[in-house]
Formats: C-alpha cells, structure tokens, sequence
C-alpha cells in the first residue's frame, strides 16, 4: 500500500495501522468476521520491514497467553478473535488485567451464544465492561464505528494500556470489520528500541540487571493482606481512567427531546434514523459512547434533565442499557431497541422503535 | 451528489468487485466511500449482495432501508430488494436470471442481457463488466478513467493482462443497456 489515504475493510485497517504504529508482535487464530486482521499481517510481511512478529497460534488460549509472555517483557503485542474465541482469551485476559499488563485485544463480534453466527452482532457488551474473566478487573474499552476509527484506535488502546498498565480492548463488530471506506492510515513510527523499551517499562522481565531486585511479573499473590492491597491499586487506577478518558461523541443533541444512545456501527445506523427523524420535524439527537469503559455516565445524567426519553439502541437484547439506566438513576425513562443473532436492524426500524417506545408510549 | 446503490445476486457473479471497482472510482474522485458487503458462506453459491454509497458528504449508516439504484441479477434479490427501491429509482437487472419482473411503476427499468452477451463473447467473467457498463451508461456518477482505475487497483497484478477484456466489456455493456 503506496498511498496513505486508501479504500479498505476495517481489518486491513487494523492490520496497516498495527505495523505503522510500531507494535512488536501479533498472535491470533483465524475465525470469521475478523481473521483479514491476520490475513492481511501475513501478506504484508511486516517481519522484513519494521521486525514485527506474527504468528498464528495452535489456538485461542495459545495466542492470549503468547500476548501475556510478550506484554511481560514490555513489547507491543496484541491479539484478535471474534466472539467464541474472544470467550476462549478470558482466562488469560484476567491474568493480564491480574499482573497489569498492557496489550490491546481486538474482538470483533459476531452473533451469539456459543458458536452462533458469523454475522454481526454487539452482544459481547456485558462480556467486555462487566467482567467476562474471574475477578474484579477493568478493560479499557474503545468502540469504533468507522474503517478511520478501526485504524485510529489501534494506537489510541495501546497508549492508554501503557499509559495505565493495563489491557485495552477494540469491540467492533462484523459491519465494521467488514465494510470498506476511505481511510488515513496513521504514519510510520518505528519500533522502541530495547533502550525505550527498559526506560518505559521498569517493570518488566527482560533478565536482571546485576544491581537490582528481579521484577517479577504475576497475577499470583498467596497473603491475602497484599492481596486486597493490590486490589486496592487496580481500583485506585480504574477511578483515575474514569476520571480521565471517557470519550464519546454527540450527534445534534443540543436541541433534543429524545437521545438515542448507540456504540459501534449501530451508531452509524442511528445517524441515519435522526437525520430522518429530524426532516419528519422529531428532535432527536445521537449520543455515542466511543469508550464503554469507562462509560460517559456524566453527560448521561446531564442530559437526563433535557431529553423526555432515551432509546439504547443495540445489536443485543437490551446491555449497554443498564449503563445508561445507572447513568440516569430513574430521572427519564429509558428503552431498550435492538434485533439479536446477526440481523442488522435498518434507520428506519430504529426511527419507528423510537417512536412506539418512546415518543406515542 | 449521494447516490446509494445495492448490487444483488449469485455469489461468484462478481457483485462484490463491481461494489469494489465503483467504490475505488468515488474514492478516486475526492467522494465518500462505503462498501458493505454480506459476507460468508453466501460468497460460494448463495446470494450475495454489496451496499455501496458514494457521496459528496459525510455517510452515516453503511446500511440501508431504500436505495436510489438497485442492480439484480437473480430471482431470490428481485424478490428481496424490488420493494426497496425508492419512488423515482433505477432498476436494472440481467435477462437472463430474471423470469419474474417487478410490477413497479414508479422507477425507471433497464435491462442488460450480460449473461448472454459474456456467453457469446465466450468469457463468462466479462458478466459484471457489462453490469458496470450498463450502470455507468444511465448514471453516469464516476468517470470511465477512474473506474479503469479502479478496477486495476481491485485486480491482482497477475491479472492485469485481463484489463483490455475488462474495458471492452464495460463499453459493450454502455451499448446493450436499454429501457424497458
């Protein structure tokens, strides 16, 4: 790829701007609607130009806890699969969260539970923000609802995961993955050297230098004493990434009096039915988490005193809308619209929701 | 100018890469772009179809309830999408998979015997071609160089010698389009 400013599906765009972003080492296994991610690291060979690893592994599991040995030495790495085998990294998601580890994982969902569908879907919601491995652990997760977003995001997760030494998470899903638009790819940045690499991580295993105390990189910690402390230090982090990098974007919501709350390329859909509902006289506006974790409740709860109603509008049966229902603690009523399985629903599907639930409710 | 198409039909037709060659001819044009493809299994037999819009602005959603032009080229997408063509839209469709027309009255309809051109021109894959032709001859929406362009930036290198055939297909399929 010559130029920077190109037509590609929201993969490739993962791929190009993993190499451009200067990361170390991918490992994944190949499963529809994601494996071009793989596909197109492969093609491009990024092992002969910027040093970059790439490997399929034997497997999910193989592939996340490939992501924990890199990440332990403080190298880029990153992985990505789609729902079932997204579900296959949890364990080793948690240790990664567990030994505060940074790394980007990538899922791009598909229709669910267990194998379901290779169509798309959002219903890995309560998976990524509420838990989805044991523990009480955060991902710092980014939702992106354009090709331009799948490219941007891949080196806004790993900033903040080596920002808050933890790992960040992509949750797109088939349309986006899948489509093609025009996209900026980010420009060359070359890999850290190993000097960099030790200046920013401190705490990484690399082999110990004579005079200092080994680093010792876990998620296992027997005295429950130092335990809870550590605990303690993850949540004092999450409240910080609360404080700090809640990111979301408004659609014509000054003049609102009905919001519709979407992530993802269900907010792209949702774009379509306000500016439909807008030439019908409706005043609707579009608010769209790009971060669900942590979550814009701030701008939620404010908007609660402005708006007669909040639609969420998910492919799933009714997630993020508990986020939103906290957000506004009762102060408006709050519906959910959504179609589950892989059926995308259309602008107009969404508009007439809207309406039913909402508007004539 | 937003003109927002569906192209409809048997997997291994070439929808998608028409959707592609059209898409790379707006992106080369300074327009906006979407390509949204159903993908998976439908790809090798089944029904395929390719949702492209190209705009002067921004594009909100890559998918659609109504389309300004919906090209078919088999029964199973006539009966899908001719319910979703908008009142004042284009239609065109293949003679050869079609054997049930719509009844609309409200949009304009041409016709392009591709199939049976491609099979007299004894290349089958000259088909989606002469689709584009046809297309680019009513809605003239990007120009012919850009969407040579297009279609050798679509094309592996290893095919490039097929790029004479590609052209003369799409100038063939400007001169069999007709009204119906």
């Amino acid at each position: 790829m010559t130029t920077d400013i190109t037509l590609m599906k929201g993969n490739e765009a993962i791929a190009h701007a993993a190499i451009r972003y200067g990361v170390d080492g991918y490992f994944g296994y190949p499963i529809t609607p994601q494996s071009e991610i793989l596909e197109t690291l492969m093609a491009q060979m990024p092992w002969q130009t910027t040093g970059m690893v790439v490997l399929q592994a034997e497997s999910e599991l193989a592939a996340i806890n490939m992501v924990y040995g890199g990440a332990a030495t403080g190298k880029k790495v990153m992985t990505s699969s789609s729902s079932p085998g997204v579900s296959l990294k949890q364990e080793g998601i948690s240790y990664l969260a567990g030994a505060e580890l940074p790394c980007l994982i990538i899922n791009v969902m598909r229709g669910g539970p267990g194998l379901g569908t290779i169509q798309p879907s959002q219903a890995d919601y309560f998976q990524t923000v509420k838990g989805g491995g044991h523990g009480d652990y955060r991902l710092i997760a980014l939702a992106p609802a354009s090709v331009q977003e799948m490219a941007d995001f891949v080196g806004l997760g790993f900033d903040l995961a080596f920002k808050y030494q933890n790992p960040a998470i992509i949750l797109a899903d088939g349309i986006v993955g899948q489509m093609m638009e025009k996209v900026t790819l980010p420009p060359f940045q070359p890999r850290r050297s190993e000097e960099e690499i030790i200046a920013q991580c401190p705490w990484a295993a690399r082999g110990r230098q004579a005079n200092r105390q080994p680093n010792v990189v876990t998620s296992l910690e027997l005295d429950p004493a130092k335990m809870e402390e550590n605990n303690l230090r993850f949540q004092a982090k999450y409240r910080q990434i609360e404080e700090n990098e809640v990111r979301y974007e408004e659609f014509l919501c000054a003049d609102a009096e009905y919001l519709l709350i979407a992530f993802g390329s269900s907010a792209r859909i949702c774009q379509k039915a306000v500016e439909n509902a807008r030439e019908e006289g409706i005043k609707v506006g579009l608010l769209r988490p790009i971060t669900l974790w942590p979550f814009p409740t701030k701008i939620l709860s404010a908007y609660a005193y402005q708006v007669k109603g909040m639609l969420s509008v998910e492919l799933n049966a009714g997630q993020m809308i508990e986020d939103v229902r906290l957000a506004v603690n009762g102060k408006v009523k709050v519906e959910h619209f959504g179609r589950l399985g892989g059926i995308v629903f259309t602008p107009d599907e969404v508009l007439t929701a809207l309406k039913d639930k909402l508007i004539h409710a | 100018m937003k003109k927002e198409i569906i192209i409809a039909g048997f997997g291994g037709q070439g929808v998608l890469s028409m959707g592609k060659i059209l898409a790379y001819a707006g992106l080369l044009e300074g327009k906006e772009v979407s390509w949204m493809p159903s993908y998976g299994p439908e790809q090798r037999g089944g029904t395929a179809n390719v949702t492209v819009i190209l705009s002067d602005e921004r594009i909100s959603s890559p998918v659609l309830n109504q389309y300004d032009i919906a090209i078919i080229l088999n029964q199973p997408s006539m009966d899908k999408f001719e319910d979703k063509i908008k009142p004042g839209g284009i239609l065109i469709y293949d003679g050869y998979g079609i054997h049930t027309l719509t009844d609309r009255t409200d949009i304009t309809i041409y016709r392009v015997d591709a199939m049976d051109t491609a099979t007299e021109m004894k290349n089958e894959k000259a088909f989606n071609m002469l689709i584009l032709g046809g297309l680019l001859q009513v809605q003239p929406m990007v120009h012919i160089e850009n969407v040579l362009l297009g279609l050798k930036k679509s094309l592996p290198e290893r095919h490039h010698h097929l790029l004479p055939m590609n052209e003369a297909a799409i100038h063939k399929g400007m001169e069999i389009i007709q009204q119906v």
